[in-house]
Parts: C-alpha cells; structure tokens; sequence
C-alpha cells in the first residue's frame, strides 16, 4: 500500500522530458497548474488534457504508472465531484430527495473540477517522474535565489527538502523493517475496530521516532564531518545551464498560455 | 516438525523496471532439531528467504511446508504459522517500543493470547535463557540498557513466545566481541532448552562451522550447495567464487596441507587443529 504513492518516485529514463533543465519543468508545472484554473470551457480543458498527454508520451513513462498516483486521491476526486454536483444554481436537470437538485451548471462545474484535479495531479506526478528529486530542489533553490534580497534562506528550504525527499524512502524502508518486526511477534495491524487499531500502531511509531531522531542525528554528524557549513560559496558538480530544448519548451508553454487564455477572453 | 522448502521463487518490484529476483528456485530441507546455518554475502537473498519462512513474503511460486503445514496456501492462518515460528530480524533492539523491559518482551506471548499467569511466567523464563536478571532488570526502559543488552531484551520478546523453529538473522552484527561471545552462547543455550530448530544467518563462518549441524549456502538467489560444515569448508575455491572465506582454523589447515600433504585439511576446531599438527610433528619424530 506504501508503495503506491508516485508523487516522489521517480522513474528513470533518457527522454527529452527528463533531460529539460528542472527550473524549466517547474515553472511549466505551475504555469500549467494556474492555467487549469484559468480554463473554464470544453476546448481549456481540453486543450490542457491534450498538452499534458502530449507530454506524458514524449516522457515515455508508462500511463499506468500515473494512474497508480491518481489512486490515493480517488476519494478526494470524488467528493469534489459529489459536492459540486449539488451546488450549481440555475436550469435544474433532476430532483432527489431532500431538495438536492443537480443542476445543468452545477454538472459542469462538477465534471471540470473533477477532470481539473486529475490533469493536475498528472502533470505534477509527470514532474516528480521524470525529475531526480536533487535536480528538483536544486531548480527550486535556483528559482528561489531572487528572494534573498527579502532574506529567504533559500539555499537552507533546498536542502531541507533535498533531506526530506531523500529520507521518504529510507523511512517507509525502516517502517516496513518494524511493521515486519512486530508481526513477527504476533502483532495485528489489520483486524479490530479503530481504536484497537489506533492502539496497534504504537509498536510501529515509537520505534519509527527513535529511529527518524538517530538517522537525523548520524546525518547532522556526517555533514559537520563534511564541512557543511550552509549555501554561501558552495558551488555545485553539474551546474544547470539551459539548452536548446529549454527554449522550444519555453515557446511551448508562452503558446500554450496563449491559448488557455485567448479562449478564455477573447472567445 | 520438520521444514520442506520447495522450488520458492520470489521477485522484488515485478513488472517494475527496477524487479529483481531475490529468490530463484530455492529448495531444502530441515529436519527437527537441527541447527543450521545460512551463509552467503550481502544481498543473497538471505533475508528474503527467512521472512518467508514465517509468512512475512509469499512467493510467487513453490511451497513452504513447515510441521506438516503448507504455509503458503491461501486459506492457511499466518498467525497460527507466527506462532511457530519465531523470527528475530538483524539489529532487534530498533523494534523495542514498550516502557519497561517486562511489558515488551510480553508484548509477543500477549499477542498470542495467553493467561496473565502464563505471560508472567514466560517473560521471566525468556529473559532467563537471555541471561539477563529478571528483578534487576524487569522495570527498566529498555532504552536505557546497553547495547548488547538491549539486544537481549529483543530475542527474549521472541524467545517468549516459545517457538518450534527459532530464526537469528545476523544477532551478533555490530557487537563487542564479547556481547558477541555471549549473544552466540546464549542461543545454544536455547536450543538445547527449547529443543528447537534454530536458524542462524551469519557472517561468520567460525561461528557457523562451530553451531551448526547443517549450512546453506546462497549466492544471487539461489541455494548453492548445503550439507554440513565439513562438507560445506571443504571447497575453498568455490565459496572465495562467491565472496565468502573459510572460517580461520579450516584455511589456516588448507595452507598447511598446500605445504605438506600429509595434514588433513578438513578440520574446523582449535582443538582438533593442534591435535592434527601434533600429530604431524609427531609423524616425524
């Protein structure tokens, strides 16, 4: 069950995707992200859907391994779904009990929303996918450097979140180590109503805590023993410069904005 | 209650780019009361093997039966299987949570459901055999103990629970020789008590030519050769292939059979090293 989570998985591959520079593909990512909301109409999202599978093939990263992504929110999908689907106003489709009335606009916004939060979950999964996590937090660190003016420690969030995402699977490995452990002698995560089950997650987590606290600790001393010392200075092996391809994709992504937003003014 | 492992195949991450086969074809016996080894360097699938042997991972083919039990048909109860089979993975004392010494180490015979009396008694047989004092040491945290002793503490939670088939996955890694020393003796300890089938993982092969009635020897998934110590040390050149050594006194006993050809070479004990050398000089007077 962990392991279906695939926002932070990457998986490798040598397409034009992944080797985009990573500022590129997060400034795309969020302008995509803003443009999903900025579409309101059939041809948007559309448009959007089509740009964000047009991707997805070019990345060659299988389809289903995105779908897998979509699982955990499935429920969040679907209650965005049911409570839009009640609270449009305007030509009433059909009437249920209670005075809930799904309406013609209500079943659009319902049907966009839905489709909105799939497109962006997939776009953002396509971002994770294709982009080695240390790449990602250095595009971050990079496209955050500007706001050092207003003193946003930019390189220290970087290097948290390179910690953080370098960790998730050490983790869920420690995780797996104890919950394997424990089973081993007798215990039962899986039966019982919540509260014993509440109960039977504490031989998992004071363990977990003990051991999140020691790996932290041998890291602090493994980056002391290193000189680590912060971002001041620091340069790096593999500096990101753009290349050809940053640019198409760049005019990519401006013709793409473009025609979310014509569609949305200007038709 | 003997153990058959028949053809068992599993695979890591299947359909993945990333799949591996940790275990190919593996296949063996064990029969009661045998000590037996398991040998073979970091990533062959020891691991994988032990934690199918109590139902943790299911194989993707082939069958375990333990007791006469097929453990890996569907319909077979995996807590009836846990309770037969103790597992003790490597470094235990990471699994310790309780408050005091005492609550954790029942924590497994609790899960079995027993009597209160009955818990009572078993932790304080298990810490016993573990050869820690049960007054001294029943109320502390088990985070306050030693490293060695929290280790203990860890193989009592499991020895509590009174299994026919005691499994160590590497119990002596990372410790001072002597906590090392003791770690082992206390595991002979308990096999004797419990007459059980005890499975030892280890890296060391002096320990296991020692301890073992039986050694299993695993390479990239697959059961290479097993039979006893003597057998097993009696092929320097295939286990240096894989990455594993004899154990001191059997390469010390090879070197000195290169030398002269009248020593015997298959010996795995101090003891029976020096009578053979003894003997030798002996020879010539």
């Amino acid at each position: 069950m962990i392991r279906d989570i695939t926002l932070g998985q990457y998986y490798p591959g040598e397409s034009i995707v992944h080797r985009l520079d990573p500022r590129i593909k997060i400034i795309a990512t969020i302008a995509y992200i803003v443009a999903l909301f900025i579409a309101d109409s059939f041809i948007g999202i559309a448009t959007a859907a089509a740009a964000v599978f047009f991707a997805i093939a070019v990345s060659r990263v299988p389809i289903s391994f995105l779908l897998r992504g979509l699982k955990p929110i499935f429920f969040i999908i679907i209650f965005t779904f049911v409570l839009n689907l009640f609270m449009g106003s305007g030509e009433v489709l059909v009437t249920l009990f209670w005075g809930l009335k799904i309406t013609k606009n209500g079943l659009t916004t319902a049907v966009f929303m839905a489709v909105r939060l799939i497109l962006l979950i997939m776009g953002s999964s396509l971002l994770t996918l294709t982009t080695k996590p240390i790449s990602l937090t250095d595009g971050i660190e990079s496209l955050l450097r500007p706001l050092k003016i207003f003193k946003v420690p930019a390189h220290e969030l970087a290097m948290m979140m390179t910690i953080a995402l370098r960790f998730i699977p050490t983790l869920l490995e420690e995780t797996d180590k104890i919950m394997k452990a424990q089973q081993a002698r007798g215990a039962d995560f899986e039966s019982g109503n919540i509260f014993h089950r509440a109960k039977s997650l504490i031989p998992i987590l004071v363990p977990l805590f003990i051991s999140a606290f020691r790996i932290a600790q041998e890291l602090a001393m493994a980056m002391e023993a290193r000189c680590y010392h912060g971002g001041d200075n620091r340069t790096r092996m593999n500096g990101m410069k753009l290349a050809g391809r940053d640019f198409a994709m760049l005019v990519l992504l401006l013709l793409f904005l473009g025609i979310i937003i014509g569609e949305r003014y200007f038709l | 209650m003997g153990i058959i492992v028949k053809n068992i195949t599993h695979i890591y991450s299947e359909g993945l780019p990333h799949e591996s086969v940790a275990l190919d074809d593996v296949s063996f016996t064990i029969e009661d009361g045998q000590f037996v080894g398991i040998i073979g360097h970091t990533g062959s699938g020891k691991s994988t093997l032990l934690q199918h042997l109590n139902g943790l991972l299911k194989p993707k083919s082939g069958s375990i039966v333990i007791g006469g039990v097929d453990i890996t048909s569907p319909d077979c109860r995996l807590r009836d299987i846990r309770k037969k089979i103790g597992l003790v993975f490597q470094y235990p004392e990471y699994q310790l949570f309780e408050e005091t010494v005492e609550k954790d180490v029942a924590f497994g015979p609790r899960n079995l459901g027993l009597s209160e009396e009955d818990i009572a008694l078993r932790v304080r047989e298990a810490l016993a055999l573990v050869g820690l004092p049960y007054e001294e040491i029943k109320e502390k945290s088990p985070f306050e103990l030693s490293g060695g002793q929290k280790r203990r503490v860890a193989i009592a939670g499991v020895v509590a629970m009174k299994p026919e088939v005691l499994i160590l996955d590497e119990p002596t890694a990372g410790l001072d020789p002597k906590a090392h020393k003791d770690i082992l003796a206390m595991a002979e300890k308990i096999h004797m008590h419990e007459h059980n089938i005890t499975v030892l993982v280890s890296h060391n092969m002096a320990d296991i030519a020692r301890l073992c009635d039986k050694v299993l020897v695993m390479d990239k998934g697959k059961l290479v050769f097993s039979g006893s110590p003597q057998q097993v040390f009696s092929d320097e050149k295939r286990l240096t292939e894989i990455g594993l050594s004899l154990p001191p006194v059997a390469e010390f006993m090879h070197r000195l059979h290169d030398k002269k050809k009248s020593i015997r070479p298959d010996i795995l004990e101090i003891e029976a090293a020096c009578d053979e050398i003894c003997r030798f000089l002996g020879e010539k007077g």
